[in-house]
């Protein structure tokens, strides 16, 4: 029993990193690697806790952590999209920005409690019939809702790339812009789209942590989980599906080391915290080794568009 | 409608008015955020000036920021002429840092110059070691090493905090996870709060001028970067560039773990490279990866830094002001290399020209 509370708590720890990832991807599969995840984080994660504690609404504060985020986002698109600025250091900069945001106007919010309006909305709530599967219904189905929002995104995010024709668009002008552009698909518009997108679920994942995971406000909240984030969605090789199962796997890891104190093992358990990092740098090695043609890495990734003058 | 043209390659006189005018807008984007920080931005700007050049104390404190800068920003700026994205400088420099630390507590009782000479190579092999990885899998699958040397900084940074709170805390600190201080015989010498640091840097300065504009390495390096093809085509072995890239781009970080842990901290820790490695990344594209540029944006940055460590003390402005303030500066010149390279020309005129 005391596994299942384990990997319930796996699940939670993951949730933050889930709709982190789920953006990233999008961003990723429109063509832009944006390293701002960790910015965009800490934007939503501050911006989410100063709203929910301002207004002690649970929505009002959601939303504003997902303009944050959105915003951060619309910053690097402007720069990347717009102005053809090199994305590897913008994400960078970006990061740099964010963190240097939350630590800012995170700071006399330090110590604070989240409202207790707020944590009974997202307390966790078993779901009816779901709930009472064996074992499954107390890891996946006794949650917050914030959780089971993101099960939703998953199955939406899903449709979105693969079953609709914006999100086949989406997909061309990350494998290939010079054929979405020529087809009539209008390539900025569905890049600034997209990466605003990925901004607003990194920013739904910081407050996820500033509203949820934690009680007491503290220093950093996000901690660097934004760069989890980046290595799984490589992990999840672009997939949403995967991308849930991977979350659950870095969230477990994230809390292993915590977890595993107990035990006396005779290994350091700091050691344990870089196993998510060592599994990415393994599937990136992989894949790569395959050399398939369904690699699932878009073609332009990193690449930005410029349309010349034919 | 207006259409972008790629332009011709902009004079450096352009160049500078154009980032000049970047940063100044930059200034005055960021004093919206001073002002809500509750200080007088220009008092704040001044500031930052006194609180590198007002006494030789900051100044070489200055000094002192610019030299880590300055060699990561040289060592990555290898990589980047060949394409090869190496954005694990973090992990690099903690690896030098662990090297450092490693030669010292094998052989701790080395005469200094010994002592010296032994921990820049080793951690010059560290840091060059921790940057083969990628690239031997770049070379050999073409595994991408953006992600893969990103990755690489965690798990330093990993196994910096294992042997922080683990293998090699010292047991001397009253329980607080720290490694022990390095012995008098494992500092750098310095003077008047100058280390033997700036030395090394002017000379890895030189060394790299003339190893990426005159050597036949450098040039094959930069032919890889414009184009693989050509590469081959001429006859360079690209395997072994990639390889030699690598080692000079990895050892170069590592040492300034070296130079961080035996000069500045006296120690290894998690904290030692305060998020350089990321900073070096943005000096050397903003450099045009171009030594002389590096050198200049290097000392531009350290300023920067300075300037933000004395105005905390100085106005008790929080740290993260400075790092929004350089975010933001950095947004802005990142925004002018479009008017550098590209220019908007209207339908009207471009049919005029046809």
């Amino acid at each position: 029993m005391e596994f299942v509370f384990f990997l319930a708590a796996a699940v939670k720890a993951g949730t933050c990193l889930l709709y982190a990832t789920l953006g990233e991807i999008i961003s990723e599969k429109v063509g832009h690697l944006n390293l701002g995840v960790e910015g965009m984080m800490q934007m939503g994660a501050v911006i989410g806790f100063i709203a929910g504690f301002t207004f002690g609404n649970p929505y009002t504060a959601v939303v504003c952590a997902a303009l944050a985020g959105a915003a951060g986002a619309l910053i690097y698109g402007f720069l990347t999209i717009s102005l053809k600025a090199n994305q590897v250091v913008t994400g960078l900069t970006l990061s740099i920005f964010g963190v240097g945001f939350a630590a800012f106007f995170g700071k006399n919010f330090v110590g604070k409690k989240v409202p207790d309006a707020i944590t009974t909305f997202f307390a966790p709530v078993k779901l009816p019939i779901l709930g009472d599967i064996p074992y499954l219904g107390q890891i996946f189905f006794n949650q917050s809702g914030y959780v089971y929002f993101s099960y939703f995104l998953v199955i939406a995010i899903y449709i979105y790339l693969y079953k609709t024709k914006w999100g086949l668009n989406t997909r061309m002008v990350g494998e290939n812009p010079v054929a979405a552009d020529a087809s009539g698909i209008p390539v900025d518009k569905y890049k600034y789209f997209n990466i605003a997108l990925c901004g607003a679920l990194c920013g739904l994942g910081g407050a996820f942590l500033s509203l949820v995971y934690i009680s007491i406000y503290p220093v950093n909240v996000v901690s660097g989980r934004g760069w989890i984030a980046v290595a799984l969605v490589i992990f999840a090789m672009w997939n949403p599906g995967k991308a849930m199962l991977g979350a659950y796997f870095f969230g477990a890891l994230d809390i292993a080391s915590f977890w595993l104190q107990q035990y006396n093992l005779p290994v350091s358990i700091y050691l344990f915290t870089a196993l998510p990092y060592l599994a990415t740098v393994f599937v990136l090695i992989f894949t790569s080794m395959r050399k398939s043609s369904n690699k699932k890495e878009p073609a332009w990734l990193g690449k930005n568009y410029f349309k010349e003058d034919r | 409608m207006l259409h972008i043209v790629k332009k011709e390659v902009p004079k450096t006189r352009e160049k500078i008015i154009v980032r000049l005018s970047a940063v100044l807008a930059a200034l005055a984007v960021a004093s919206i955020i001073v002002l809500v920080a509750g200080a007088n931005p220009l008092e704040l700007y001044i500031g930052i000036v006194q609180g590198c050049f007002g006494s030789l104390y900051r100044f070489a404190a200055t000094v002192e920021k610019m030299v880590p800068l300055l060699v990561l920003s040289l060592g990555v700026l290898v990589a980047f002429k060949m394409r090869f994205w190496n954005i694990g400088a973090e992990g690099q420099f903690l690896m030098g840092a662990v090297g450092t630390t490693l030669v010292v507590r094998l052989l701790p009782d080395l005469p200094l110059p010994v002592m010296l000479v032994l921990m820049i190579i080793v951690s010059f092999l560290f840091g060059a070691v921790w940057l083969m990885i990628p690239a031997f899998f770049k070379a050999r699958f073409g595994t991408n090493e953006t992600l893969f040397t990103l990755m690489l900084n965690y798990i330093a940074l990993t196994l910096v905090t294992a042997l922080q709170y683990d293998f090699w805390k010292d047991p001397a600190a009253n329980g607080m996870p720290k490694i022990a201080n390095l012995p008098e015989n494992a500092l750098l010498p310095s003077a008047g709060g100058f280390n033997l640091s700036i030395l090394m840097a002017v000379i890895i300065v030189l060394a790299m001028y003339y190893f990426m504009n005159r050597s036949k390495i450098g040039f094959e390096i930069a032919v890889l970067g414009e184009s693989e093809n050509t590469a081959r085509y001429i006859g360079i072995n690209v395997t072994k560039t990639i390889i030699i890239a690598a080692l000079v781009s990895g050892g170069l970080c590592g040492m300034v773990g070296m130079m961080q842990t035996t000069g500045v901290s006296g120690a290894l820790s998690t904290e030692i490279t305060g998020g350089l490695g990321f900073t070096a990344i943005i000096v050397a594209w903003l450099s045009g990866l171009k030594v002389p540029f590096v050198v200049v944006n290097s000392f531009a940055f350290a300023v920067l830094l300075q300037g933000a460590s004395y105005i905390q003390t100085a106005f008790q402005i929080p740290g993260s002001v400075a790092e929004m303030i350089q975010a933001i500066i950095l947004f802005f010149i990142l925004g002018s290399e479009f008017v550098l390279q590209y220019r908007l020309v209207s339908d009207k005129t471009k049919s005029e020209v046809a």
